[in-house]
């Protein structure tokens, strides 16, 4: 099942590749197979029974690499959240012209492909594999189709995140010379490891460095706004959406159980990263004139949240994490779709040249507020869920970190509203006179977007049923691990 | 053997068609004989047969590298109809390329010093003239002179060495020298000499740093095919042939040469990097990307243990696809526009598309970024590294390849930039040979086991 997930994205690049000018459709049309195929993966899933759809074969038996995929319910909801946003981000990218479309939307489904392959990947080397050809379309989708500094900004992107990924490979090679017997990337063989405390040190290091630069977490991040910015709009919203939680994913599913002792020593300081970065990102929004420029930095304090949350190690700050993830896919797709329109219809993303589009673009203005208002975590909304569950785990971690986390959503609150006011608000002006409102194809992007915010702001038990047993038996990896049994040992 | 014979025989064929007319026929004859000295190598798989008391032994090492030196050429024939066009030296260049061939193979397949110092003249000897064979060209005759007299040089080293180790262990078969340097632990300084100048020699002809002063003026003075063979085929039988030496006769005293093999590796892997940054003529980044190469394949001889010949075969196969199919859009993007330089990619994803696909997934390759043939060479040599204790090496290399990066991205990118100029026509069979190196490189990094598997 879950081969058929990651393989028909593949499949369906090879075809749109050739699918000449409407392209564009025929992806969407695989993307929605695709969300199908989800779905029904989706209603097949028991949430309390552990890894399923497990898929094994050997791939390079020499060096004990095998194609091991599977999900429990933290990676199947992320692989939703992929499948659910994709063809959204196709959809939305109809109204501008990209030249060489076929090509386009078959990066896109390329990078659906290794997207879902990470998600679900249950061997450190394949995990890696996949994790590598992520960032290949990607890079291309900037390089080919982005602004005007993107030969610089991509370079430093890819060279960013190489850097991490081959730490990270180089990690793993060493865990794999630890794996007794005949050596394996299993990820139950990894788990199973009894390390020194020096060595997850090491360990630990080199996995956060890697998922810190994909993140990013501050101080790893200067490589995110200006690709963010220059990107293409649905590569922005690949990077903000979906991949970004690859890094997230990778801590939850790697980092966390292989070197629990590492978290021991070092989560504290990962925390202390993730609220620096909260605040700077936060402050810096603030005196943003750009409104995607704006939207980037918010994405840096959002994450910073996520991963304080996650690195608390409390049931309560993993659930909001997972939940957060989900969310913030959403929120941030649907800010850069918004940030997009204005861009297109106005040709500019100045916040200060821009004002009154509620006047001539009312159903715009409802949506955004609406998506802007979620992403500051107002109650009912997916944010608030996402965010209380995070404050409230890293409360019980230590009072006076949560409470600084906790001031900054009142400076998101800040930045957004400024940002809405500045946009929507005021008499317009010549630029906004004319906005025409939405199309139908924008509101066949907005209206998921918007339902999806409500249901988990409203019902996010749909979600929590699904990441709660997969949560309870990640903790229970941890308790039991051997490296910690060690750890506690020694003390 | 056989493999060998047909490749003579081709060699020869290809002196005679001059007088007896028939060049027309030859570039055909030689696809037929290269299938066919490849097919004979395969079949003399695991038998492990030695001639001429022992002067060769085709074992499954000599036998995998001759099997890739044969196919490699093969491609390369693929690519360079453009250099057999003039008629007057057509035959000419196709014995000599396929006396280089000869030499390579016999480098590959040696089990005595002899037989190593034979091969590397009858390659060499044919590839001075062949980088001077665009006689008009100022920069061809001084690519051929330079390449001769370092190389003369170096040839005289080898043979300086090969004497001292004689003088001091009796023997010039391989195995016997590793008998009579495992019997006593008081080895004699002329010993330690004679290894440091073989590995001189030997360093100097996949050239590394510091014998390395050659490589960037040769390369880019030669014609560009010859570029081609020179760091594909050349390099390929030089590396195969250092680490038979090494592995088979001077294993045991490790220590004495390890150390200043390890400080080669460090300054190829840096210097080859780094100065590659600053180039502007692609044919010269190449250069020195080839450079920075052969330091990485220096790690599979340090590392010393079983996976060495695996991930060394694994690393050439890698590298020699790739390059061939860089420097075969090198050489369309030159005749076209008539320049080597970086600014003749730009607008090339535009202009032909399928050159364009090809060049990123050569670069990847070349970068070594997964799925690509590339990754796994340097993954399966970094983790032999690793098992023997290199971690710091390892390291060094991993900063490289991430310099790496840098220069071939810059031609990625230069595919990419806004130019408008006409498309770019190729022809057909040259299109089909393009996609076959792109499907190869593919396939050899998503299906690595069986390859790598064979030594």
């Amino acid at each position: 099942m879950i081969t058929l997930l990651i393989f028909f994205p593949l499949l369906a690049a090879c075809i749109t590749a050739f699918s000449g000018r409407q392209a564009g459709w025929v992806a969407f049309g695989f993307t929605l197979i695709e969300f199908a195929l989800s779905i029904f993966a989706f209603n097949l899933f028991e949430p309390t029974a552990g890894l399923q759809f497990l898929n094994q074969c050997e791939w390079i038996p020499s060096l004990g690499i095998s194609y091991k995929v599977g999900v429990d319910g933290i990676s199947l909801l992320l692989v939703l959240l992929t499948t659910f946003l994709i063809p959204l981000i196709i959809l939305s990218s109809f109204k501008r012209e990209y030249k060489n479309p076929a090509l386009f939307y078959s990066l896109i489904l390329f990078m659906q492909f290794a997207l879902v392959g990470v998600f679900s990947a249950l061997d450190g080397f394949l995990f890696y594999i996949f994790w590598e050809l992520a960032l290949i379309p990607i890079y291309l989708i900037c390089l080919i189709w982005g602004g005007k500094e993107r030969l610089r900004i991509t370079l430093k992107f890819f060279i960013y995140t190489l850097t991490g990924s081959l730490l990270m490979l180089v990690a793993f090679i060493w865990l794999w010379h630890q794996t007794p017997g005949a050596h394996t990337f299993d990820i139950q063989a990894f788990y199973a490891l009894s390390l020194t405390p020096t060595e997850q040190t090491w360990i630990f290091w080199a996995f956060f460095l890697a998922f810190a630069i994909k993140m990013p977490i501050f101080p790893f991040h200067t490589w995110q706004p200006d690709t963010y910015v220059d990107a293409p709009a649905p590569g922005t919203m690949l990077l903000s959406g979906i991949m970004l939680k690859m890094g997230i994913y990778g801590v939850i599913r790697w980092l966390i159980p292989i070197t629990p002792g590492g978290i021991q020593e070092w989560g504290f300081t990962a925390i202390i990263l993730s609220v620096i970065g909260i605040m700077y990102a936060s402050v810096i929004a603030l005196v943003q004139k750009d409104f995607k420029r704006l939207i980037a930095y918010s994405s840096i304090a959002h994450v910073g949240l996520i991963s304080a949350g996650i690195f608390s190690l409390s049931f309560q700050g993993l659930q909001g994490g997972v939940i957060q993830m989900i969310s913030h896919g959403i929120n941030v797709v649907g800010l850069f779709f918004i940030a997009e329109m204005i861009s297109q219809r106005t040709e500019t993303r100045e916040m200060g040249e821009l004002g009154g589009i509620r006047v001539s673009a009312p159903q715009f203005a409802t949506f955004f507020i609406i998506i802007l208002l979620a992403s500051i975590a107002l109650p009912l909304t997916n944010g608030f869920v996402g965010e209380f569950l995070l404050i409230n785990g890293l409360f019980s971690y230590d009072s006076v970190i949560a409470a600084i986390a906790g001031l900054t959503i009142i400076l998101g609150a800040v930045y957004m509203l400024r940002a809405y006011q500045k946009i929507s608000l005021g008499e317009p002006n010549n630029l906004t006179l004319q906005f025409p409102d939405l199309s139908t194809v924008e509101k066949c992007v907005l209206v998921p977007l918007v339902i999806m915010i409500f249901w988990i702001g409203i019902y996010p038990n749909t979600l929590l049923d699904v990441a709660g047993p997969s949560i309870e038996a990640l903790q229970k990896t941890i308790e039991n691990s051997a490296s910690l049994t060690k750890i506690n040992y020694i003390n | 053997m056989n493999a060998l014979i047909v490749l003579t025989a081709l060699g020869l064929i290809g002196l005679f068609s001059e007088i007896f007319n028939f060049r027309k026929l030859l570039l055909p004859i030689v696809y037929a004989g290269l299938a066919l000295a490849a097919v004979l190598a395969i079949c003399d798989w695991n038998t492990n047969i030695s001639y001429y008391n022992n002067m060769m032994l085709f074992d499954n090492f000599a036998l995998a590298f001759t099997s890739l030196l044969i196919i490699i050429s093969f491609f390369w024939f693929t690519i360079s109809p453009g250099f057999f066009r003039e008629p007057t030296s057509k035959s000419d260049h196709i014995s000599l390329i396929i006396f280089t061939l000869i030499g390579a193979v016999t480098m590959v397949s040696y089990s005595n010093l002899i037989m190593l110092f034979l091969g590397l003249e009858i390659l060499s000897i044919s590839m001075y003239i062949l980088a001077g064979s665009n006689k008009s060209e100022l920069s061809s005759n001084e690519a051929a002179l330079k390449y001769f007299l370092m190389g003369a040089f170096a040839t005289g080293f080898l043979l300086f060495g090969i004497a001292l180790i004689y003088g001091s262990t009796g023997s010039f078969n391989i195995n016997e020298i590793a008998n009579a340097i495992k019997k006593t632990s008081d080895h004699t300084v002329m010993l330690y000499a004679g290894i440091l100048l073989v590995m001189s020699s030997l360093a100097f002809k996949v050239s590394a740093v510091p014998f390395h002063f050659w490589a960037p003026d040769v390369y880019q003075g030669s014609p560009t095919v010859i570029t081609a063979y020179m760091s594909t085929v050349v390099k390929t039988a030089a590396f195969a042939a250092f680490l038979r030496l090494f592995m088979t006769s001077f294993k045991e005293v490790e220590t004495l040469w390890s150390s200043s093999l390890w400080v080669i590796s460090a300054a190829t892997i840096i210097i080859g990097n780094i100065t590659a940054v600053f180039q502007t003529n692609v044919k010269r980044m190449l250069a020195y990307s080839s450079i920075s190469h052969a330091g990485y394949m220096i790690l599979a001889i340090l590392a010393m243990n079983g996976s060495s010949a695996g991930s060394l075969f694994y690393y050439t196969a890698a590298y020699s696809v790739s390059s061939i199919a860089s420097f075969a859009v090198l050489l369309i993007v030159n005749k076209k526009m008539g320049s080597e330089s970086i600014e003749s990619f730009y607008g090339l994803g535009k202009r032909n598309p399928l050159l364009a696909a090809v060049t990123v997934i050569a670069m990847l390759s070349l970068a070594g970024i997964p799925p690509t043939a590339g990754f796994f060479a340097k993954y399966y040599i970094f983790s032999a590294a690793i098992q023997n204790n290199l971690t710091g090496l390892v390291l060094i290399a991993v900063v490289g390849s991430l310099i790496g990066v840098f220069y071939y991205f810059r031609i990625i990118i230069a595919l990419f930039r806004e130019k408008d100029a006409p498309k770019l026509e190729i022809d057909k069979s040259y299109k089909t040979v393009l996609l076959i190196f792109a499907i190869v490189v593919l396939l050899l990094g998503i299906f690595p086991g069986f390859f790598a598997g064979l030594v």
